[in-house]
């Protein structure tokens, strides 16, 4: 018991929480925003890896930080586009496209890594994004030294998770992406343009998951090593269903997430006897568990994976 | 300028359109080849020869090709029934440990003619056994089987490390987490005396031709195609969809389970955590290039070995990072899905 209480102490718990949610909240957003338009994008795995490779590739060549995420996010664009020119004019199936481009951005992440970087026994590194150490937050009892030790990308995100929430719920642009992914027709009857407003969304959403993947490698790494995300998108895909495609809820979600996540890698080290695999086996498993539960009651918009085809119904 | 339905697919162009999809994606390749600083055409003349310059690397290509084959069928049965499974993976390591655990502990006193085709059938049970974990939580709490389909592959890859590293370690092998061997009487005959190929790649091929023949020729076949097609009108004809879906769930992994106990058993003997190179995932590739019909499947497969396997030699000979192999296979799925498209649509002005 005692051990347990240790850990929730510790300020390197809380630091590590919001570290490990950060990119989950980026990539969960980002699919979230595909799929309030009716776009899944099963792209997110590869798209991550896109993101963590550019990223550091562009900062290890010379460029500032933010010039590599903004490339990520650029990168994220530009195959959200592809994307959604197989799904959204085409209406191709959007679990196989999604797929493909996660299995093209990924042997294209590592083809273009090894292609510049040459094989090294020890990975070359860049200087990663320092902690910010915001004033007065810093001072807070408890929960200062976690807030001050996080990075500026943790604190765009947390912001971007309120302000898309505000995007989606409070704008007419939100209201009209939320109808292209509720009923597309009546969209069209509105005047809206539901394959724009489609393209949109996962063009931006995909950028929302590079710049998920540049944390990893600009933030919570400094290096690149191919497979490096680790699920970490489709653990996104079901933190979407988790929030019910609510913003704040996903904010929540990937939080709590990280917590689980953080909780376990300080248990391993201090449990004796049991092996490390079941311990590492817990995010996925979590994440499984949180469908079952949650799927049930999910608000599922409701032309998901629907293509629109004018004149078609 | 508009797209068009057309009233009937042409049945040249949809032969074509695997052709016309693998070179795209060979032309597309091509200018990633170039901009690396490589001539191209070499590049490819290396991987053909690379793949079957020789006798030992054409035979090398075929034990390449014959898990593919297996995956490659377990997509294609699951994704004519729109049951996404995506967890091959995790079944073809859940196949793999079933044949390490058994041969190694319970069965292993039994000949060679009955141990291996028990062998096989415990393989194929543990990949269903897995497969049925989504399809379980898809039609009692209606959760989309991708994710979680994909989830448990990590999860199965962490059962089996947990395994070799503890219970079915092998001891003789210096610390380095690997099953116990199968029994000598498990291995697989080899097809060609002094190579790697082994009977794996006619059973392979034998199921492809009794996969084709249960899809075509049967009401189990066309009940799966109905499901996929237009559920709601096949429940209304009588076809009783979850039973339907539970059987393409149990054929689908069993194959993924199968293609992880022939590997075991045709090529090394053990089980470690790098047994396969995304073969699961290289299945999908395949299912979808043989535009799911499981002929089409073998000659997927080994136009995917080829490229594995050739960009292998390739890439030592000309500097060229050997993941191009990936690039080019990825790339042809997605030409591919465009191209099936042009075989149901016209552009019209």
């Amino acid at each position: 018991m005692n051990v347990l209480l240790d850990i929730l102490a510790s300020a390197g718990l809380w630091a590590a929480v919001l570290r490990i949610a950060t990119p989950l909240i980026f990539g969960t957003l980002g699919a979230l925003l595909c799929e309030r338009s009716g776009v899944l994008n099963l792209g997110i795995e590869g798209i991550m890896t896109f993101g963590a490779m550019i990223g550091w590739l562009v900062v290890h060549e010379g460029a500032g930080l933010w010039t590599g995420l903004a490339v990520a996010a650029l990168a994220g664009a530009m195959f959200g586009l592809l994307h959604s020119g197989m799904t959204v004019t085409l209406g191709l199936s959007q679990h196989v496209s999604g797929l493909g481009v996660t299995l093209f951005a990924s042997s294209f992440s590592y083809y273009v890594f090894r292609l510049i970087v040459p094989v090294a026994g020890i990975p070359p590194t860049v200087e990663p994004f320092q902690p910010l150490n915001p004033p007065f937050l810093s001072d807070l009892p408890l929960i200062g030294p976690a807030l001050a030790a996080q990075t500026a990308p943790t604190w765009l995100a947390i912001a971007l998770a309120l302000g898309l929430g505000w995007l989606i719920f409070r704008t007419p642009l939100g209201l009209a992406i939320r109808m292209a992914g509720e009923n597309p027709h009546a969209a069209e009857a509105q005047g809206l343009d539901p394959l724009r407003l489609r393209y949109g969304a996962v063009i931006a959403g995909s950028a929302l998951m590079g710049l998920g993947g540049a944390f990893l490698t600009l933030s919570a790494f400094n290096s690149f090593f191919p497979t490096m995300v680790q699920g970490r998108g489709w653990i996104c895909i079901a933190l979407v269903v988790f929030s019910s495609w609510r913003p704040s809820r996903a904010l929540f979600g990937a939080l709590l997430f990280a917590f689980f996540d953080a909780f376990q890698l300080r248990l391993q080290t201090m449990v004796e006897g049991v092996p490390y695999q079941l311990f590492l086996m817990t995010p996925y498993i979590l994440s499984i568990a949180a469908l079952a539960v949650m799927a049930r009651h999910a608000r599922v918009p409701q032309a998901l994976m629907q293509p629109y085809r004018r004149g078609e119904r | 300028m508009r797209l068009e339905r057309r009233e009937t697919r042409p049945v040249a162009l949809t032969l074509l359109a695997p052709l016309i999809a693998v070179a795209a994606a060979l032309a597309m390749a091509g200018v990633l080849i170039a901009i690396a600083g490589a001539p191209v055409l070499t590049a490819y003349m290396r991987i053909l020869t690379g793949a079957f310059g020789s006798r030992l690397s054409a035979t090398e290509t075929l034990v390449r090709a014959t898990p593919l084959i297996f995956t490659g069928l377990a997509a294609a049965v699951a994704f004519r029934a729109r049951l996404w499974n995506i967890g091959a993976e995790g079944q073809f390591y859940f196949g793999a440990i079933a044949v390490a655990a058994a041969s190694s502990q319970t069965l292993s006193g039994l000949p060679g003619p009955i141990l291996i085709p028990a062998l096989l059938v415990v393989g194929a049970m543990a990949g269903m056994v897995l497969m049925l974990v989504p399809l379980w939580l898809r039609l009692r709490f209606s959760v989309d089987e991708v994710v979680t389909s994909l989830l448990l592959n990590f999860v199965a890859v962490l059962v089996v490390s947990m395994l070799i590293d503890g219970v079915l370690k092998d001891p003789m092998a210096f610390g380095w987490p690997q099953s116990q061997p199968v029994a000598d009487q498990a291995l697989l005959p080899k097809l060609v005396p002094r190579s790697r190929l082994h009977v794996g790649l006619v059973l392979a091929i034998v199921l492809a031709g009794a996969v084709h023949l249960l899809q075509s020729r049967t009401v189990f076949g066309l009940r799966s195609r109905a499901a996929g097609l237009n559920p709601s009108g096949a429940a209304f004809a009588g076809v009783q969809l979850g039973q339907t879906l539970f059987r393409v769930a149990c054929l689908s992994g069993g194959l993924a389970g199968l293609a992880g106990a022939v590997e075991v058993m045709g090529v090394k003997g053990y089980v470690t955590t790098d047994l396969s190179p995304g073969y699961g995932y290289a299945g999908i590739v395949v299912a979808m290039l043989a535009n799911l019909n499981p002929l089409g499947v073998v000659l997927a497969a080994l136009f995917t070995a080829t490229m594995f396997v050739g960009a292998d030699s390739m890439s030592r000979e000309l500097g060229i990072p050997s993941y191009i192999a990936d690039v080019t296979v990825s790339l042809s799925l997605l030409s591919m899905l465009v191209a099936i498209f042009f075989t149901q649509y016209r552009i019209r002005r």
